[in-house]
């Protein structure tokens, strides 16, 4: 299982946890990585409002690099993961705009053919991974542990171009993984919905009145922390939290854990090597309950 | 085929309104949609059940409905689609607008939102003769946004709406989008600027929920970028929005990857300094946490950043 690594630029700036997290898990499960060091941003959909053809080329570029050693990509952002299947599904499905791409490449001497799949960390776990290998890494369940799923928009929509009817279990793919981990998933009506991040320095009210209905639902229906595979959504509902309880005049205090760091949990793992003295919320009282202190 | 559809019912009439979901068991046929289902129980078991449908086609957009959490046209839902042999359905109003009754939302704020954005064609100079005509290829384009049906299961399901009611919404900016667009218009600076006041184009979150409900493929998300895309070709006056999308596209050019502090600073400007000054706890207690990258937070330019940068060339040049 060797993947083309595409870490996204939040991993590599304002979440170094979520990039320290996955170094540490990724090894122990069978997976080799070869980091993606001269792939650009995918656009995160901003670049695209500027001009979307210079996204797919930028993405066409990466797709075409990964097709190049013969790897499949891996991603550990919604985010990215969304834009790139949205990217990847329009050069697949179009042969006259891919061909119109390819000559925007042929100078650095690539070409992609459009072979290239593109997986979330999230899935790579249950479709590549298995659950039963997956079940034996497990060494420490988190029995006890009430988790809250908290997917990003980008991995939920639109379902066409994330394959979701091929793969029809990726609609609820991090309950699975909750499960398999052995916590309780607490179910609640936001976990698909926006974060609010994208309009954060646009319209921080909307923003943060998301964050605080998300959390605070969450809680109210008895989660312990909240686990996300989308970065972004970790800067607004981990990063933002305290903020949004102020703005709503309430309380607030959900730990908001990257997907990895609560993998690595359940693999034993220290919760410094796993980055979660990083995450502004403290999962120290709620790790209480899997005997992490 | 049995199935069970639970209905969130509600009747103003009632001395005390209050809404309440109400179980009705039924035989289905394989090739029913919900809102066969719907009539059949209104018709033989609860004339009380209301709900409002005309062309049962997919065409009128009477019948948006929540189905299982998500709005749609229940004319256009196969019950079997939904539910296995013995499953329930759940069948509720249409969010992010006041209930009338049962399943009969009030589309009047839906209207209004539309009617905002001057859905007629403006065009300048002396009307012509007969139509005000456009070539096929100039209109072509349109087609797929000119299928709205103005059903309001984009509306129901967004999620700025859901916090805050002043945000003109996915439909009307798709429609705005279709007049913006029409080559015989001639509003497109008053229209662009209309829209990027706030509650506007740049309220959208890109949730994606708009694209992935409507039941005609109008994507108004998409056309919430493209109104982005025109408003910064058209060089509408600089919001946090414009900005956001101008920076991030410019860090790109330079390093290939994002600055975050840089996209902040950048988007909020330096003389809005009670922005900048908000931000510094959070900087703060990040730094505290450690939350910085090993080599700082500002990145270097990626290897081979000249082919990134070939590429924003090339793809202007060839628009």
């Amino acid at each position: 299982m060797k993947y083309a690594f595409f870490p996204g630029c939040v991993s590599k700036g304002a979440c170094p946890e979520l990039y320290q997290s996955v170094m540490q898990v990724y090894p122990r499960l069978g997976i080799e990585l070869a980091e993606m060091t001269t792939a650009s941003c995918t656009g995160a959909g901003v670049l695209q409002e500027k001009d979307p053809r210079l996204g797919d080329a930028l993405n066409a570029r990466t797709f075409a690099l990964a097709e190049q050693q013969g790897l499949p990509i891996m991603t550990i952002c919604s985010t990215c993961q969304g834009v790139m299947s949205q990217a990847n599904h329009r050069l697949t499905t179009r042969p006259h705009y891919l061909q119109e791409m390819n000559d925007l490449l042929r100078e650095e001497g690539l070409t992609y053919r459009g072979t290239t799949t593109i997986k979330h960390f999230l899935w790579i776990l249950l479709e590549d991974v298995g659950e039963e290998a997956l079940r034996q890494h497990i060494t420490r369940p988190l029995s006890g542990l009430r988790a809250a799923p908290f997917y990003g928009c980008y991995i939920q929509r639109p379902t066409d171009a994330l394959e979701f009817d091929r793969n029809p279990d990726r609609g609820k793919s991090l309950e699975r993984i909750i499960e398999i981990l052995g916590a309780e998933v607490v179910d609640f009506p936001g976990k698909t919905r926006c974060c609010g991040f994208p309009i954060l320095t646009i319209n921080k009210k909307n923003s943060l009145t998301m964050v605080a209905t998300h959390t605070r639902d969450a809680q109210s229906h008895g989660a312990d922390i909240m686990v996300t595979p989308c970065p972004l959504c970790h800067l607004n509902l981990d990063g933002m939290q305290t903020n949004a309880a102020r703005q709503e005049q309430t309380s607030i205090d959900l730990p908001i854990l990257h997907l990895p760091q609560l993998l690595g949990l359940a693999m034993g793992m220290d919760t410094k090597a796993l980055g979660l003295n990083r995450n502004l919320i403290s999962a120290t009282s709620a790790l209480q309950k899997i005997g992490v202190g | 085929m049995h199935t069970t559809l639970r209905i969130r019912r509600f009747n103003p009439e009632h001395d005390r309104p209050s809404s309440y979901y109400q179980e009705y068991d039924l035989e289905i046929d394989p090739s029913d949609s919900v809102l066969d289902g719907l009539i059949k129980i209104r018709e033989t078991i609860d004339d009380s059940l209301t709900l409002r449908c005309s062309c049962r086609g997919a065409i009128c957009g009477s019948c948006g409905m929540r189905i299982n959490g998500h709005a749609t046209l229940a004319c256009k839902t196969k019950m079997i689609s939904m539910a296995s042999e013995g499953e329930t359905i759940q069948v509720e109003p249409m969010n992010n607008m006041p209930v009338i009754k049962d399943l009969v939302t009030d589309m009047a704020p839906f209207w209004a939102k539309i009617r905002q954005i001057q859905p007629w064609l403006q065009p300048q100079g002396l009307p012509p003769t007969a139509e005000y005509t456009a070539s096929p290829e100039s209109m072509s384009h349109l087609s797929g946004v000119m299928s709205c049906i103005m059903c309001g299961v984009c509306v129901s399901d967004c999620t700025v709406l859901e916090v805050d009611k002043t945000f003109v919404g996915p439909a009307a900016l798709a429609k705005a989008y279709r007049f913006v667009a029409d080559p015989r218009d001639a509003a497109t600076s008053q229209r662009l600027n209309f829209l990027n006041q706030p509650g506007g184009m740049w309220d959208c979150t890109r949730c994606m929920e708009c694209i992935q409900v409507c039941p005609k493929g109008v994507g108004p998300m998409d056309r919430i970028m493209a109104l982005r895309a025109k408003g910064l070709a058209e060089k509408v006056p600089s919001t946090c929005g414009s900005r956001h999308a101008e920076v991030f596209t410019d860090i790109i050019k330079h390093k290939g990857i994002l600055d975050e502090p840089m996209l902040a600073i950048r988007t909020f400007g330096l003389k809005n300094i009670g922005r900048l000054l908000a931000m510094i706890p959070m900087v703060l207690q990040s730094l505290l946490k450690g939350k910085v990258p090993p080599l700082g937070p500002l990145h270097r330019p990626i290897q081979g950043i000249q082919h990134i940068q070939r590429l924003f060339k090339q793809v202007r040049i060839t628009r």
